[in-house]
């Protein structure tokens, strides 16, 4: 951490927020829809084909040969995508190679990071690493609360990301794409291989806007690779090695319901509120995560929705058996599929065209011409914190520790109803709070919260109050759920941050919505 | 890691710590002579409630009368509820604070419970396990038993009824019924003397072969309620689970004024019999039917044993209305799954609602109009069938079958 003072700023919700970030000036968060993006979107240079083999095959012997052609310096920014979740090889492949050449002070930039990526921390002790842009969980979380990583930590939503790289804000200079199945020309798929994983969404942005690409496979085809979710015509080097990742580690086997009776009555609740309110009607659409809630709601709208005839048009993923199931059974026409959890989701997607694979672009990209977010009727989300304005955080602990990256979860509050499924208290922590620790979405987008002890429906939404007038459904003040949890819990103390930022977090449009303060 | 029994005289443990333990703490106690209270303290909720903790502690321990003692604390997240209860616990087993208590703070009284209310589905809690006990009124039994018997080890009794007894005093179990099911006597009366003066609804005395058992218990819970104060009825359920209670059942239904239902528990009645239990149940249909005879006999309600295949739904189901058809009111259930679907065996169907208010309205009519005879149609309506209608659909507004 660089010792220099940071400028504050207060934005527009009250957040104090640095006005540098790694040395890049900062728009601090203007309010929702308030900032307007000017200019031209970045881009690469002008690549030729005369300086690519006729063949087209692009192999070179291994990933440190190729990060040498791409001219690998110091400072430069390597990105990674996390397809591959906490079986991924390949950014560390890389980042170690860096480290053998010799360079200093990279910028990793991936999508997300997982526990099993942790030595990072020893190639940021070693000066390799100069700091990271990405999710951070567990140690890498806890090495950039503590105020060890000499830059500042910047978190991004899914569709921030797309943005920030098409914007210009980060440019890419050698992206590392690890591919379950390719060819020689770069042309790369994750529905296929031994290393399947489903979609390549998260790597689209870099493969269009990195300077160099690498595509790293271990299942080289004959061309063509069909299909091609990234297109060889972007990339620059294509390298072939034993193992892209544990396989065991990139999909489970089968993701696993909830069997918490309180977890599954929340389900429930999130279910019933959607019938009521009048949202589960034919041709609508849902999003729901992977937790052990959102699966287990997807079983219970599943059993109302054969009750009362009503079949989707299309439901997003992150896909699941359960998603699967639906489409299968002919209560969805299409998922449209942002990464992919489980075989079942896998499988579906190499065999059925009505399971689509789709990417931040589509999906969440705040500065196109609109995105599918906003489209999509109702999202079911999760949250360490929410407070009595509705305001969620999702990215620390009430102490102030890194717990959790952003993922799509900013980008989905655009649905028509966002919901938080969450339990009233965890450990006897109560998660409604007069305030949230950290600022990760505003409580004027988010419109319901479902614990076990009853729903509270954010007053802006006096449709949704309305709608579930004279139903059977717990709706109650939050601040009367908030109350009851307190009683049985006790008011906890509030832990004192520090006064250093180590990360900021993005709002959707690039502006800073909040920042996270070394802990301890 | 559970707590041993202390070895050395003046230390004493209670609780349990580890990563897989929820809501629980674990207290080593060691008294000593001099020196006052000295707390260390090791919890997953510090940065939350780590002074709130170390203040309750010495409350609790000014509460027993402790003046000098060692106390370490591995809070899990306990409630305070929880955590008084194993301070109290970890004292008493290093033989400090004998015949001294420290309350947490009561949670308002519930009104007492009517003697023939609905009792479809009672949800076990095991005793020793806390993390079960906050949120299982939410799922909506009509009782919840605060389990002392068999899901107790028998090292463990003691520090479970201060648990058991802390929870009916702070916890609000909404509109459940609180029961609270004993051991088998004489040690059944040291849980009596424990819980009662937190006036629990029910008292569930397991293993009950003998009337004089039941007149027992009575005895020990009129005792304590009169030195409590306690007016409001405290129940007893009877559970017959052998030769020899179910032989017995009439007399044991009419032992006390204070019983307001029979049960039966197969488990031990088959291994008693020497046969196996199976899902139809053949093998203890008799004992079943002379349950449902004696309560009904006696004036009370007649409850089955559990289903204890908690995947299996649809056996649950099937279960749960033959043992209505055969006259019982209710069953136990083991997990909170199995909550509705019993609540929907046990509710008369539509066509059963129908025809009892037909009957009903008809005998309404009769009144009205001063007759003695009640017809419906073409068809004379017994007193006994009007009888059965005004209840069914009494019980049916009850579970809110019907407006």
């Amino acid at each position: 951490m660089s010792s220099e003072r940071v400028e504050l700023a207060h934005n527009a919700v009250g957040r104090a927020v640095p006005t540098m970030v790694n040395g890049k000036p900062q728009i601090p968060f203007l309010g929702t829809g308030k900032y307007q993006p000017r200019g031209r979107k970045a881009a690469p240079g002008i690549a030729s084909s005369k300086d690519f083999p006729d063949s087209g095959d692009k192999r070179v012997a291994d990933l440190e040969t190729a990060l040498r052609k791409c001219g690998l310096r110091d400072g430069m920014v390597i990105s990674n995508h996390h397809h591959l979740r906490d079986g991924d090889k390949v950014a560390m492949l890389g980042l170690e190679a860096a480290a053998r050449i010799g360079v200093k002070d990279l910028m990793w930039f991936p999508s997300a990071s997982f526990p099993s990526q942790k030595n990072a921390i020893e190639l940021m002790q070693k000066g390799v690493i100069h700091h990271i842009e990405g999710s951070m969980n567990g140690p890498l979380g806890d090495y950039c609360t503590q105020g060890k990583m000499r830059g500042m930590g910047v978190l991004r939503s899914h569709g921030g990301r797309y943005q920030a790289i098409q914007d210009g804000e980060v440019h890419i200079d050698i992206a590392v794409i690890a591919s379950p199945t390719a060819d020689f020309f770069g042309n790369a798929d994750g529905s296929h291989g031994k290393s399947a994983c489903g979609s390549l969404g998260f790597a689209l942005a870099d493969s269009i806007y990195a300077d160099r690409v690498i595509v790293v496979t271990d299942n080289l085809v004959p061309f063509p690779c069909v299909p091609w979710q990234i297109q060889g015509n972007n990339v620059d080097f294509v390298v072939e090695v034993e193992s892209i990742g544990d396989p065991a580690k990139i999909v489970s086997g089968t993701t696993q319901i909830t069997r918490s009776p309180d977890r599954l009555r929340i389900a429930e609740m999130v279910a019933q509120f959607l019938r009521a309110a009048g949202i589960m009607k034919n041709g609508f659409s849902f999003q729901a995560g992977a937790g052990g809630i959102a699966l287990a709601f997807v079983e219970y709208l599943k059993k109302m929705m054969k009750e009362d005839g009503v079949k989707a048009r299309f439901v997003r993923g992150g896909s699941t058996k359960f998603l699967v199931e639906l489409l299968q059974e002919g209560l969805t026409d299409y998922i449209l599929d942002g990464q992919t959890f489980d075989l079942d989701g896998v499988r579906s997607m190499a065999n059925d065209s009505r399971h689509v694979a789709t990417s931040p672009f589509t999906s969440y990209n705040y500065h196109g011409k609109g995105n599918f977010a906003s489209l999509v009727d109702a999202v079911i989300l999760g949250a360490t914190e929410v407070d009595v304005n509705f305001n969620a955080n999702v990215v620390t602990h009430s102490d102030g520790r890194l717990l959790h990256g952003i993922g799509g979860w900013q980008n989905c509050l655009f649905a028509g109803c966002t919901v938080l499924a969450l339990p009233s208290f965890r450990d006897r922590i109560p998660v409604i709070v007069d305030e949230v620790t950290t600022m990760t979405g505003p409580g004027e987008m988010i419109d319901v919260v479902v614990t076990e002890r009853g729903l509270a429906i954010n007053p802006r939404r006096t449709d949704l109050l309305d709608a579930v007038k004279g139903s059977r459904l717990p709706v109650r003040p939050i601040q009367d759920i908030k109350a009851e949890v307190e009683k049985i819990c006790g008011k906890p103390a509030r832990p004192t941050l520090g006064d250093r930022p180590c990360a900021v977090v993005k709002w959707v449009d690039g502006t800073v919505l909040d920042t996270i303060w070394q802990v301890g | 890691m559970s707590a041993a029994k202390d070895s050395s005289p003046g230390t004493g443990e209670a609780g349990h710590w580890g990563k897989d333990v929820r809501s629980d703490v674990h207290v080593a106690f060691e008294t000593r002579d001099s020196g006052g209270v000295e707390i260390s303290l090791e919890s997953r909720v510090a940065p939350y409630y780590g002074s709130a903790i170390l203040e309750q502690t010495r409350e609790v321990l000014s509460e027993l009368g402790v003046k000098h003692a060692r106390v370490a604390i591995h809070d899990e997240g306990a409630l305070p509820f929880v955590i008084a209860a194993r301070i109290e616990a970890a004292a008493r087993r290093g033989g400090i604070s004998l015949g001294k208590r420290s309350l947490p703070e009561p949670h308002p009284v519930p009104a007492a419970s009517p003697k023939d209310r609905l009792r479809r589905s009672r949800l076990y809690l095991p005793g020793s396990e806390p993390k079960y006990f906050i949120n299982a009124a939410l799922h909506g039994p009509d009782a919840v038993i605060l389990d002392l018997e068999d899901s107790v080890h028998r090292g463990e009794k003691d520090a479970a009824r201060i648990l058991v007894r802390n929870a009916l005093r702070a916890i609000d179990f909404g509109t459940c019924e609180r029961m609270v099911r004993i051991n088998q006597l004489p040690v059944g009366l040291e849980d009596l003397a424990e819980v009662v003066g937190e006036s629990p609804d029910l008292i569930l005395l397991p293993k009950t072969e003998e009337p004089e058992q039941v007149r027992e218990v009575d005895r020990m819970i009129g005792d304590i309620k009169s030195r409590h104060e306690i007016t409001r009825p405290i129940w007893i359920m009877p559970i017959l689970e052998s030769a020899l209670g179910i032989e017995n059942a009439f007399s044991i239904a009419t032992a006390s004024e204070n019983l307001v239902a029979l049960t039966i528990g197969l488990e031990d009645y088959t291994a008693d019999l020497g046969v196996v239990k199976t899902t139809e149940g053949h093998e203890s249909q008799y004992a079943r039917s002379r349950v449902v005879n004696a309560a009904k006999a006696a004036g009370i309600q007649a409850n089955d044993s559990v289903f204890s295949d908690v995947a299996d739904m649809d056996g649950l189901r099937h279960w749960g209305e033959r043992s209505r058809a055969a006259g019982f009111e209710g069953m136990g259930c083991i997990h909170p799954g199995q909550i509705r679907v019993i609540h929907e065996a046990f509710q008369p169907t539509a066509g059963e609602i129908e025809k009892a208010r037909r009957v009903v309205s008809a005998f309404e009519e009769a009144q009205s109009k001063g007759l003695a005879v009640v017809s419906l149609g073409s068809k004379m309506i017994d007193p006994p069938v009007v009888q059965r209608a005004l209840k069914l659909v009494e019980r049916a507004k009850a579970m809110g079958a019907v407006s």
